[in-house]
């Protein structure tokens, strides 16, 4: 075998080995993009809200796109804010599922606030498309305005709800 | 964990990838054939005999483990099989290219060790579709959490009683009709199970009661009770059956997971401290763990049989091997004395036919296949599974750094194998085992979360007429 032919194996060799290597990485960057990365103090989203949209990588402060999308009514509210409290900016999408608050690790949006339960109220739509807010047996309350929750209760836009010290809020 | 750090990972909603795992596997066998073709042609100038043999068992391997996977596992990593069955390949190639050197190849030094090599790969893939027919969910052995720390005690104890000394170093159990197996193989498993499940329920005991001193958290006296019977016990290990490697792994492992759980770092300069100090203890009042220490040291000096130390004989492949090295097959590291280059010596052997480049490829490898663990860990929901993906990981990422260090000169030699290229039975099939667990955990992790139950109060209320 000549010398050439050997030369260029062993080269080809290691191109091969390099080029499994770099398909590998290129492998590992689509995962990548597939994964949503949240700070804390941002939202956190139980699982199925994730799988919902595959997209890049999360803005730090959870600038969540409003959905547009489903059956939703006209008018409809499309995003849950936080507007007082330490979470104060964070944004949740409403696509349809429902949102659980409070100290929970699996909330929706887990509070960091002292008065708040572990888990504390949660938000979810009727079947025409309307946003009740539901307290769940929570010690310090939730509160619709002014009034302290003892049924659930369809929001209206604009309303701030009231956990502790957080307030949040529907908006379109 | 999740529980107190700043940021959080999530899989979204990730296809399934078998498809580029496939793909990959593909490549992953052509590689390890184009390397069979190389070594035939530069030795004898001819296809190798051998080589669609063992070209069509690797195949055959790679071919089984992915339909188990795409069965039992479809939602797990696309990138560990691949790595895996590469490391695999090249570690067939290798050692078969050992085979054809004849002055390391007589009957009195085992013979030709490649078909014993494929058949252990053959046993390990079995235990890895086992392990992912068996097993539907990582988190069931979590109820073994004590029973996996009494199994990995009579493992690493093993040799003590029952074992055969070779080389210096009491780690391999004789058993009568299958051969010598080397027990602490299988310990990192079970005790990477162990270290996971009783970390899950004590982290917050040595993670929160802690003083704070010199900008690092002190740990009550108490608490420290663990980490010293771990130090005890791996010091033993090492004074009995003087293996630096094992013991290594075995302290390096609980410091990592320990570090993992707590997030202190005052784990990790505890864990530096305290094996800094028993190695150096050892090394002092132990002979055979003086000398390896001693050749680290010196390794131009006379060995002790009046020759070269293996540790410059390594360095010599290595320097000889250059940037790209001589070639499959044109390299002289069977002038490394005895089996040593088909096991401990492997990467020298790299290093002087594949050359730097080689080297750090195959090294990248490890890289990828240790990062697709942590990654999985990441991805992992359940603290139990985060700690045993990052324990297994490590302990992958610990033996790659003390092998490859040892035989580069960076530590002191120990007597463990490079997981997967290396000869050794115990080593590949235990290797396989760790790679089908940290599928099942990413398979757990990446899966998508059912669809939620309808709310029972979005439902129309009905009237129910009797």
């Amino acid at each position: 075998m000549s010398e050439l032919t050997l030369t260029v194996m062993r080269l080809g060799f290691l191109a091969v080995l390099w080029l499994f290597v770099i398909v590998a990485v290129q492998v590992i960057r689509s995962d990548l993009f597939g994964t949503r990365v949240t700070q804390r103090a941002a939202v956190r989203r139980p699982d199925q809200a994730a799988q919902r949209r595959p997209q890049q990588q999360q803005q730090p402060q959870g600038q969540a796109k409003p959905a547009g999308r489903g059956r939703q009514r006209r008018g409809a509210p499309t995003k849950l804010v936080v507007t007082e409290g330490s979470l104060t900016g964070t944004t949740v999408a409403l696509q349809g599922q429902t949102i659980t608050l409070g100290r929970a690790h699996d909330s929706t949006i887990v509070l960091d606030d002292d008065y708040a339960s572990g888990r504390h109220a949660r938000i979810y739509p009727d079947q025409n498309g309307q946003w009740i807010v539901e307290d769940l047996g929570s010690t310090n309350g939730t509160y619709l305005d002014r009034g302290r929750l003892t049924t659930p209760v369809p929001i209206p836009p604009g309303a701030p709800i009231r956990i502790g010290k957080t307030v949040i809020e529907l908006r379109k | 964990m999740s529980s107190n750090n700043n940021t959080t990972v999530s899989p979204g909603g990730l296809p399934s990838r078998r498809n580029t795992e496939l793909l990959m596997l593909v490549f992953a066998v052509v590689i390890p054939v184009f390397a069979y073709a190389n070594v035939g042609l530069a030795k004898d100038e001819t296809l190798p005999a051998g080589m669609l043999g063992y070209g069509l068992g690797l195949g055959l391997l790679a071919g089984v483990t992915h339909l188990a996977v795409r069965r039992w596992a479809p939602y797990a990593d696309p990138l560990m099989l691949p790595l895996a069955t590469l490391l695999n390949g090249l570690g067939l190639v290798l050692i078969w290219r050992l085979d054809q050197e004849p002055t390391i190849t007589t009957d009195a030094l085992g013979g030709p060790m490649a078909p014993n090599q494929l058949m252990w790969s053959t046993v390990g893939v079995a235990l890895f579709i086992g392990v992912l027919l068996l097993l539907k969910d990582h988190r069931l052995l979590q109820r073994y959490t004590y029973i996996s720390m009494v199994v990995a005690l009579v493992l690493l104890a093993s040799p003590i009683f029952v074992g055969t000394e070779i080389n210096g170093a009491r780690i391999w159990v004789q058993i009568p009709g299958v051969g010598s197996i080397q027990p602490g193989e299988f310990a990192k498993i079970v005790i990477a199970i162990f270290f996971a499940g009783y970390l899950m329920v004590k982290r917050d005991a040595l993670a929160l009661a802690s003083r704070r001193f010199m900008g690092l958290y002190l740990p009550r006296g108490r608490d420290l009770g663990p980490i010293l019977v771990i130090w005890a016990i791996s010091l033993l290990i090492l004074i009995f059956e003087t293996d630096l490697g094992t013991s290594l792994l075995f302290f390096g492992i609980f410091v990592v997971m320990l570090y993992v759980a707590t997030e202190r770092t005052s784990w990790i300069v505890f864990g530096l401290l305290l094996s800094a100090s028993g190695a150096v203890f050892v090394a002092s009042t132990n002979a055979h763990v003086g000398e390896r220490v001693d050749n680290w040291l010196n390794p131009l000096d006379r060995a002790a049989n009046d020759g070269v130390t293996e540790t410059a004989q390594a360095m010599f492949s290595f320097g000889s091997g250059g940037l790209f090295g001589s070639g499959l097959g044109q390299g002289y590291s069977r002038l490394i004395s005895g089996i040593a280059p088909k096991s401990d010596y492997i990467l020298a052997t790299v290093g002087e036919e594949l050359g730097l480049a080689g080297l750090m490829a195959i090294i990248m490898l490890y890289a990828l296949l240790i990062e697709r663990g942590m990654r999985t860990a990441l991805a992992a929901r359940d603290p139990f599974g985060k700690l045993l993906a990052i324990g297994l990981a490590g302990v992958f990422a610990i033996q790659v750094f003390v092998v490859a260090g040892g035989v580069t000169a960076l530590i002191p030699l120990t007597g463990m194998t490079m997981p997967f290229l290396a000869q050794g039975g115990s080593s590949v099939i235990a290797n396989w085992a760790l790679i089908a667990l940290l599928l099942r955990i990413s398979d757990t992790a990446r899966r998508p979360a059912p669809a939620p139950a309808p709310s029972l109060d979005s439902e129309m209320t009905q009237v129910v007429r009797p």
